[in-house]
């Protein structure tokens, strides 16, 4: 527990321990870097067209959804927990904006309605989070069972909004959170930026990312050093159902499109993937951000690379399946019996 | 081995009782409110439907009274649905050892990833999950694969002893049965208790742990690919995207038959009555749609299911927390 609080009198020269873990000094993340560069030296060589604007944009584009949720995902991961819900959360905000801007009561005001919809939809992401956390937190729920009820009725929920329709729009400021460039790249790759240096600065700099590393590392002594677990918990559960509502109104930007069955599908198992490979341990007391970010981005790098050399999305699975396996076996301790 | 009274094993299995009457409950309802409830067809396609779903929870009863969990059963038996259709023109039953064998070839490399390279059980088999997923739409080119009907490899999916129990239930009961004694009248099953419970104690008391384990993921493995013969078979062609979200099917029916996710402890028979009342709920809603009074969309039917593991869950929390403080 020293290290804890001796953190804020670190010696500028060494930089805390925990920032060592949020930010890309430590060598893991050094790994997963040169793992990145090699695939981008590897494409260059092999890949056409790779060094287009064009092809940067469209992995950015498709790499933040994931990466949003995944940071979300490792704030939970980081307590202990798992969150199965994501997918079903990215689907049912994604259902709601659109329903509300779409009404006819949004078409007088469209603009302001707009705010309202994004708004709505993210507090109803909060929520869900809400729910699991406090299914988590106050009941002592395991999160895979607590994260399943959403999971199994988020998405049906979503689909009974919808009537199961393709609900499909045109409206430029919502599409903006989609299809919005700033400087020439997808506003959204800006927002991964945002929230990822936010999320970091949280863990290595406040109290809350010392309690939330705490409760991970072990709940009981924590919850006798006085951090209050409960509460650490139910936060890391909403952040992730916000961060995941946030990335279902991405998604639905993107295609201009809302479609409940498709929204978000999967995506807890992406995320998770990005977690681990970035170096999150399942059994909590981690969140190194930055390398659940380049875990995303060589997740999502490697299946540009399969895909835009001719090989089959199916064997993109595979290799992901193996990427996966490769990462937590090399970061699994030798000489367990 | 002591003996047990029935009296003493119905306290234990609190949850196990709760779970069968609600079960015998939810059939007097449908008999009593649907006129065709209790038709030999409704019951013999029930059955059939839910075998499947009955041999993927058994196995991964198994695994979670290990402490561990599998996440590939849905596409391991999509995959199994694949091979088993490949092989279908050479027969009914190298096609079922075909299925069979391909998921016990995935039990096997999870157990390996387990307990050799010692990758926790849920990133090892999330691995697998979408291994098995890409390695079925590889192998199937993406679509679905006919059976062959002249072989009379969908007599197993489609007939059943008497118009009433379906092949498919009938060997999911006997590999239940078999698994039952296995957990609870030999040692290996024993010892799969003891590694769910203290895996580090069983390992000192010189059990052999990585064995139970080991058994447990190629018993899942071997649940998985004989559902994915009977989806097979049942359906007339392997389904390389079938699968999906399957395995919280099975979670959430042994969670319903009060196994905990801890490990340790498990009812074989309380997971069977469990997902067999998961489905239930779906047929009992058919059935409420046809009456016509009002209508829910399929989409309802998700919700009612994620409502209905909830109410379970509220159910648990509130008899550990009575027993703990009683």
């Amino acid at each position: 527990m020293t290290s804890l609080h001796s953190s804020r009198q670190a010696t500028p020269r060494s930089a805390s321990p925990r920032w060592r873990q949020a930010m890309p000094v430590n060598p893991r993340s050094l790994a997963l870097l040169v793992a990145l560069l090699a695939l981008i030296l590897f494409n260059v060589a092999i890949t056409p067209n790779f060094l287009e604007w064009q092809t940067l944009s469209v992995n950015v584009s498709q790499v933040s959804t994931i990466a949003i949720v995944a940071i979300g995902m490792t704030l939970v991961i980081a307590t202990g927990g798992i969150d199965l819900s994501v997918g079903a959360v990215m689907a049912l905000a994604g259902a709601l904006a659109p329903l509300i801007f779409l009404s006819e009561f949004g078409q007088q005001a469209p603009l302001a309605m707009t705010l309202v919809a994004i708004v709505v939809a993210l507090a109803v992401a909060v929520a869900c989070g809400l729910f699991n956390g406090v299914l988590v937190s106050r009941f002592g729920v395991q999160p895979i069972i607590a994260t399943l009820v959403l999971f199994i009725s988020g998405r049906g929920l979503a689909q009974v909004l919808t009537n199961g329709n393709l609900q499909t729009f045109d409206n430029p400021a919502f599409e903006f959170l989609g299809a919005g460039r700033l400087l020439g790249l997808p506003f959204q790759g800006w927002l991964v930026v945002v929230i990822a240096l936010v999320v970091a600065w949280v863990i290595a700099r406040t109290r809350y990312g010392r309690y939330l590393l705490a409760t991970g590392g072990n709940p009981q002594a924590a919850r006798m050093a006085g951090v209050p677990v409960t509460r650490v918990k139910l936060a890391a559960y909403t952040s992730c159902a916000l961060l995941a509502g946030l990335a279902g109104l991405i998604t639905v930007a993107i295609n201009s499109a809302s479609d409940a069955a498709k929204n978000g599908n999967l995506m807890e198992l992406d995320a998770i993937a990005a977690a681990v490979v970035g170096g999150a341990l399942l059994k909590g007391g981690k969140a190194p951000i930055a390398g659940v970010i380049l875990g995303a981005a060589i997740i999502q790098l490697v299946r540009y690379t399969l895909l835009a050399n001719g090989v089959a999305d199916e064997v993109a699975l595979v290799v992901k399946a193996a990427i996966i396996v490769l990462a937590v076996y090399l970061q699994t301790p030798r000489g367990a019996h | 081995m002591t003996t047990v009274s029935w009296r003493q094993r119905l306290a234990d299995n609190g949850q196990a009782t709760g779970v069968c009457v609600i079960l015998l409950a939810l059939v007097c309802l449908g008999l009593i409110r649907y006129d065709n409830f209790g038709s030999a067809y409704n019951l013999s396609s029930f059955l059939n439907y839910n075998a499947m779903f009955v041999l993927i929870s058994l196995g991964m009863c198994l695994v979670i009274i290990t402490g561990g969990i599998d996440l590939s059963v849905g596409t391991v038996a999509a995959l199994s649905s694949v091979t088993a259709a490949y092989v279908s023109p050479y027969g009914l039953v190298p096609a079922l050892l075909a299925g069979l064998a391909t998921g016990l070839a995935a039990g096997l490399v999870n157990a390996v990833m387990i307990t050799r390279l010692h990758i926790p059980p849920f990133i090892a088999t999330l691995a697998s999950l979408l291994a098995a997923k890409g390695t079925a739409l590889i192998i199937s080119g993406n679509q679905t694969v006919p059976v062959d009907w002249a072989s009379g490899f969908t007599r197993l999916g489609m007939e059943s002893i008497g118009g009433l129990l379906p092949w498919s239930f009938a060997i999911t009961l006997v590999v239940g049965a078999g698994l039952w004694w296995l957990l609870e009248q030999r040692p290996i099953g024993r010892t799969m208790l003891a590694v769910g419970d203290n895996e580090e104690a069983a390992h000192l008391m010189g059990l052999p742990a990585r064995k139970a384990k080991t058994l447990a993921y190629l018993i899942s493995g071997g649940c998985a690919g004989l559902a994915g013969v009977f989806l097979a078979s049942g359906f007339g062609a392997g389904q390389p995207l079938e699968g999906l979200g399957w395995e919280l099917t099975a979670i959430a029916a042994v969670v319903v038959g009060g196994t905990l996710l801890t490990g340790g402890k498990g009812s074989l028979v309380a997971t069977l009555i469990g997902a067999l009342m998961l489905g239930l709920i779906f047929n009992l809603l058919n059935f409420e749609n046809g009456l016509g009074t009002f209508n829910l969309s399929a989409y309802w039917q998700m919700v009612i299911r994620g409502a209905f593991l909830f109410v379970v869950i509220a159910i648990q929390v509130q008899i550990t927390r009575t027993r703990n403080t009683g």
